[in-house]
């Protein structure tokens, strides 16, 4: 396959940041009320992200090693208020209804998580396919769950009645308790199915995340604090054991050196 | 002053940053394991955002209002509130050891807390001054640990049911999150 389609395919199917990364989880509650709203959003965090990821990516050997952190969140910054200003100017409906959190595109940790662990190692072209296959991902995410709510929760899909008239529509689900069952229920399902899911998945370092830090969500971080402080001072007891047998080894040796050349001189004078 | 108190309710109960506005999710599911671990991001949790409502809207009402420069916002917010996380962390490494060891642990988790920059931009959004901004972050942060610790001693109670093996983990947690959602709706007669 392609490399830049194998991008694509990566951020839509095999890494799909809403379903199988579970990253972003603020937007993802907060705007699915409909589907239009969702496919907004995703839209978008989509050109937010592809825009970010090419510029990282660009800069990538400019930007110094210790600073990357701030500098990446100011590009993002710089990128998330170009596109609100031409939100506001072009699309006012969805601006409004979007309202505050597409300056929270900013804190999404999925732009951040790209740019990170990708734009900031690969080429530009790369990076922008990468951006764009995921930013479509979480938008075919975000509609998902918006059509699914606005369906159950109002009875229409993308703000046309689908359902019949005789239809109640149960209006929890476009509120904000609707938005913590469907997630519960998606997450639940892909427990049940053993799909490929950040909620599901066993690691295999010992550490109690697996090691796996695109699924951090924070309590990991706080579990792991007292282990990885363990695993310092046991690395470092390690390595002091080891010098210390090193030492040993040598004044072995040098013991036995020492002991060989007795030998050899005194089977050397009995030779005499 | 009967203003203040209504934000200070309002933001705290009736517009739950968690249950109905969805910031900071990420905390709220992650750090709710245990009562205590729980707590003790709350507590962290009001300082920092208390205080990073008070320094965001000296910098709105004296810097950016004034030079027109209201647009930079986001940029300018973001930049003020890691920096100050920073900050508060080496202050409380070097003079308050105890508070710093209660914590420290939560300080670096939450610049990426999209409360506190989402606060700010509230503040910012409904043109409120910089006492009542106080006053919102302080209410909004409140809101925030009381939902934190009662997720986390549900969590607790929960821990030795017998849950379907399906909705172990992640999907009990969101049910929990659900059905307290639904309860905090209840609190919109308070106003």
């Amino acid at each position: 396959m392609n490399k830049y389609v194998e991008r694509l395919y990566n951020g839509i199917v095999k890494e799909n940041p809403t379903f199988v990364l579970m990253l972003g989880m603020c937007p993802t509650l907060a705007v699915t009320s409909s589907a239009i709203n969702g496919c907004g959003m995703g839209l978008t965090t989509t050109v937010v992200l592809a825009a970010s990821n090419m510029v990282i990516s660009a800069l990538r050997k400019v930007i110094p090693d210790k600073v990357r952190i701030p500098a990446f969140i100011v590009i993002v910054a710089s990128l998330v208020t170009i596109v609100q200003q031409l939100l506001h100017a072009y699309v006012p409906s969805l601006y409004d209804s979007l309202g505050i959190y597409i300056p929270l595109i900013v804190v999404n940790c999925i732009i951040l998580g790209r740019a990170e662990a990708y734009a900031s190692k690969n080429k530009v072209l790369l990076s922008a396919c990468d951006g764009i296959g995921m930013g479509l991902g979480f938008t075919i995410g975000l509609t998902l769950i918006g059509i699914f709510r606005e369906l159950l929760g109002a009875g229409t899909m993308f703000s046309k009645g689908i359902l019949p008239d005789s239809y109640e529509p149960i209006t929890i689900f476009v509120l904000a308790p609707g938005a913590f069952f469907v997630l519960a229920c998606l997450t639940a399902l892909q427990n049940k199915l053993k799909m490929p899911s950040a909620t599901n998945k066993t690691g295999t370092s010992k550490l109690s995340c697996g090691g796996n830090c695109a699924t951090c969500a924070g309590d990991v971080y706080v579990a792991n604090h007292g282990l990885m402080e363990a695993e310092k001072v046991a690395k470092k007891a390690e390595a002091v054991a080891k010098a210390k047998e090193a030492a040993k080894k040598k004044a072995e040796e040098a013991a036995k050196q020492k002991e060989e050349q007795k030998t050899d001189k005194n089977t050397e004078e009995k030779e005499d | 002053m009967q203003e203040l108190a209504l934000i200070l309710v309002g933001s705290a109960l009736v517009n739950n940053v968690v249950l109905s506005q969805f910031l900071g999710i990420c905390p709220f599911l992650g750090v709710s394991k245990k009562i205590n671990t729980a707590a003790g991001m709350g507590a962290a949790v009001i300082f920092v955002i208390t205080l990073a409502s008070a320094i965001t809207s000296c910098i709105y009402q004296f810097l950016l209002l004034p030079n027109n420069l209201t647009y930079l916002n986001t940029i300018v917010f973001i930049l003020v509130i890691a920096a100050l996380v920073q900050f508060v962390e080496m202050v409380m490494k070097k003079t308050m050891k105890g508070l710093y060891n209660a914590l420290g642990v939560y300080l670096p988790l939450i610049t990426t807390n999209c409360a506190v920059l989402g606060i700010a931009l509230i503040n910012v959004q409904k043109e409120y001054s910089i006492l009542t901004s106080i006053i919102n972050g302080l209410g909004t942060a409140i809101g925030f640990t009381i939902a934190i610790v009662i997720l986390a001693g549900i969590r607790e109670r929960c821990e030795d049911n017998d849950i379907p093996e399906s909705f172990k983990g992640t999907p009990i947690v969101l049910i929990t999150s659900g059905l307290m959602a639904i309860a905090f709706c209840g609190f919109a007669g308070l106003i």
